[in-house]
């Protein structure tokens, strides 16, 4: 995709356990145009927030490359490249509560993007830090107070404003919903897509979630054991799931349809990341599977327009 | 505008910090006692008319009496007069060492915790000194750097930076984790913000019990260099030097030793109760019922 303004290729990120190696993230690719949200979805352990933080530089990648808005920022020299893209992309948390510091006023907390870039006089400060509460619909009056004085919906709307603080094109969002309750969540989610429409912001959004990803997302990526095994447009994925995996996570999504036929929910658990045998990660747990699937690794291919599967039978 | 609603708009936080404190009982014991020993110490001219170190050959071992309420020792000098005196030097070691320990210390341990390369060398070097139980160090270092209260406040200083510094970096350690720290990296903070803005606030509630302990150390090992005779040089008194001056005639004239060592034990224990208040109150984690 030429318009991309994210891509990340073939990432790899290993992390030493002891003496062994263990692989969360191996060999990613995607990319994310300019105002599309690519949905990143699988279960907890997949590799999906190690992804979303190799992207924004907080992890080191292992191998492989990201390109941020036409800059490789992985590699040699890639700091630097990174340091002045920086301002383009931010983050929201999944934790409201620990994403914020307890000993920062919310004005200091929205505003530390402002102070770390500098050039922004006191006036123009305050100016700002007012007009991003009015955004995510906090009264001004929280500018002095305390995270601490806050709900968790709310938390995640200072996290917000101070996301938005450098008018950013990209934000990923790790799992930004899944500490609220749900009337909060479709807040949230409301307040992402409503500020999508607005300023054009691309996002990676983070979740186990199908139905938040479903509401929010373009395309959509489904992991397994630091794998992507299926990536589709939002459509495509929800009415033809190929990858038996996708298959079955979408099973387990409750649907008022007494007459469909229910595969039986999966067995097993997600393959230890460590020493992982060759041949494709679902294996273990796959009602398809055959003798090729142990020993040979299927390679994420295209298998209608827009659509990808990692599996030797589709 | 900003400066002028921070001050208006004071933070709940920290008035609630205040209010729990002040329904703690052993921190109202504390404290009080620490104010009225500052009081005291403060207000020395005020409460006795007489010159802390001019000798009166007449007046030798008066045992406590009306006009001398602690009673004098073998210069004829008011014990009491002295004992408002020399908890001016006393408490100005207790505070020097607390500072400038508390400063060092918490720089050691912050930096340990966020720059993980000096993190090792830094904590074996922390080993080495906490290898010497910290009175002997002292001694050494008092000794070494000649008999004068600049002199004592460092030697005491070095020997509790090893215990600040591991404490604080423990925290530190515990912060750098949390969530906020990344926030601020996404955000391109540098290192210097980090440990400014995210990682020292979140430490100054185990760092702050910690010196309120430290500077209660630090009167009583003034007290034990001044027996061994490497405390403050007299005639300027101390509670250490008080008692070490009258410990010739413990016997006959107990009072020379009894008064300063009660001042001692006295602010010992309101430091100590203090650091326990604030220990409770600060550490959300001790839900103490007082």
């Amino acid at each position: 995709m030429s318009g991309a303004i994210v891509s990340a290729q073939g990432l790899v990120k290993e992390f030493a356990a002891g003496n062994q190696v263990l692989r969360a993230v191996d060999g990613v690719t995607f990319d994310i145009a300019a105002g599309e949200t690519l949905g990143l979805v699988g279960e907890s352990g997949s590799g999906k927030s190690t992804t979303g933080r190799l992207l924004v530089g907080l992890v080191p990648v292992t191998s492989g490359a990201v390109r941020l808005f036409g800059e490789t920022v992985t590699g040699p020299g890639g700091a630097a490249r990174l340091a002045r893209v920086r301002h383009r992309m931010q983050f929201v948390f999944q934790d409201p509560q620990g994403s914020l510091n307890p000993r920062m006023r919310v004005r200091d907390a929205i505003a530390e993007p402002l102070d770390i870039k500098g050039g922004v006089s006191r006036a123009e400060r305050g100016e700002r830090v007012a007009e991003l509460l009015d955004r995510v619909g906090l009264p001004q009056a929280s500018a002095d107070r305390y995270p601490h004085e806050f709900s968790g919906g709310q938390r995640q709307r200072i996290g917000i404003a101070r996301a938005l603080a450098l008018r950013p094109e990209f934000i990923v969002c790790d799992e930004p919903v899944s500490a609220l309750d749900v009337s909060m969540q479709a807040q949230i989610v409301n307040l992402l897509l409503d500020l999508q429409e607005r300023f054009g912001l691309g996002y990676l959004f983070i979740a186990h979630d199908l139905a938040v990803v479903r509401s929010m997302s373009r395309n959509i990526a489904v992991m397994y054991a630091g794998t992507i095994v299926e990536m589709a447009s939002r459509e495509a994925l929800y009415a033809a799931p190929q990858h038996p995996y996708t298959q079955a996570l979408l099973d387990v999504v409750p649907r008022p349809d007494p007459d469909r036929i229910r595969r039986p929910a999966l067995a097993g658990e997600v393959p230890s990341m460590m020493n992982r045998p060759a041949g494709c990660p679902f294996a273990a747990r796959c009602p398809r599977v055959q003798s090729l699937c142990r020993s040979e690794t299927p390679l994420l291919r295209g298998i209608a327009p827009q659509h990808q599967a990692a599996c030797h039978f589709v | 505008m900003a400066e002028a609603d921070g001050e208006t708009l004071a933070p709940r936080r920290r008035l609630q910090i205040v209010r729990r404190l002040a329904r703690h009982r052993s921190f109202r014991i504390g404290f009080t006692i620490v104010v009225i020993l500052t009081l005291a110490a403060v207000l020395a001219p005020l409460l006795s008319g007489i010159d802390p170190t001019a000798g009166r050959a007449r007046l030798r071992f008066r045992p406590p009496q009306e006009a001398y309420w602690f009673g004098t020792d073998n210069f004829g000098r008011d014990v009491f007069t002295r004992c408002l005196y020399g908890a001016r030097l006393s408490l100005t070691i207790g505070l020097g060492v607390a500072l400038l320990s508390g400063v060092i210390g918490a720089a050691a341990g912050i930096v340990s915790a966020q720059f993980r390369r000096i993190d090792a060398v830094m904590m074996r070097l922390m080993d080495g000194l906490m290898a010497f139980p910290a009175i002997i160090l002292a001694i050494g270092l008092a000794a070494a750097m000649g008999p004068n209260v600049g002199s004592l406040i460092v030697a005491l200083s070095v020997a509790y930076i090893p215990r600040t510094a591991r404490i604080v970096r423990a925290s530190a350690l515990v912060v750098r984790e949390l969530e906020f720290v990344d926030a601020a990296r996404v955000s391109g903070a540098g290192n210097w913000r980090i440990i400014w803005r995210h990682l020292l606030p979140n430490c100054m509630g185990p760092l702050l019990v910690q010196l309120t302990f430290v500077f209660a150390y630090a009167i009583l090992a003034e007290a034990a260099l001044s027996f061994l005779g490497i405390g403050p040089p007299p005639p300027a008194p101390s509670w250490g030097n008080i008692i070490a001056e009258g410990r010739d005639q413990a016997i006959d004239s107990w009072w020379i030793m009894f008064f300063p060592g009660l001042a001692i034990s006295l602010a010992t224990l309101g430091m100590n109760l203090l650091g326990d208040g604030l220990r409770d109150v600060l550490d959300p984690r001790l839900k103490v019922e007082t």
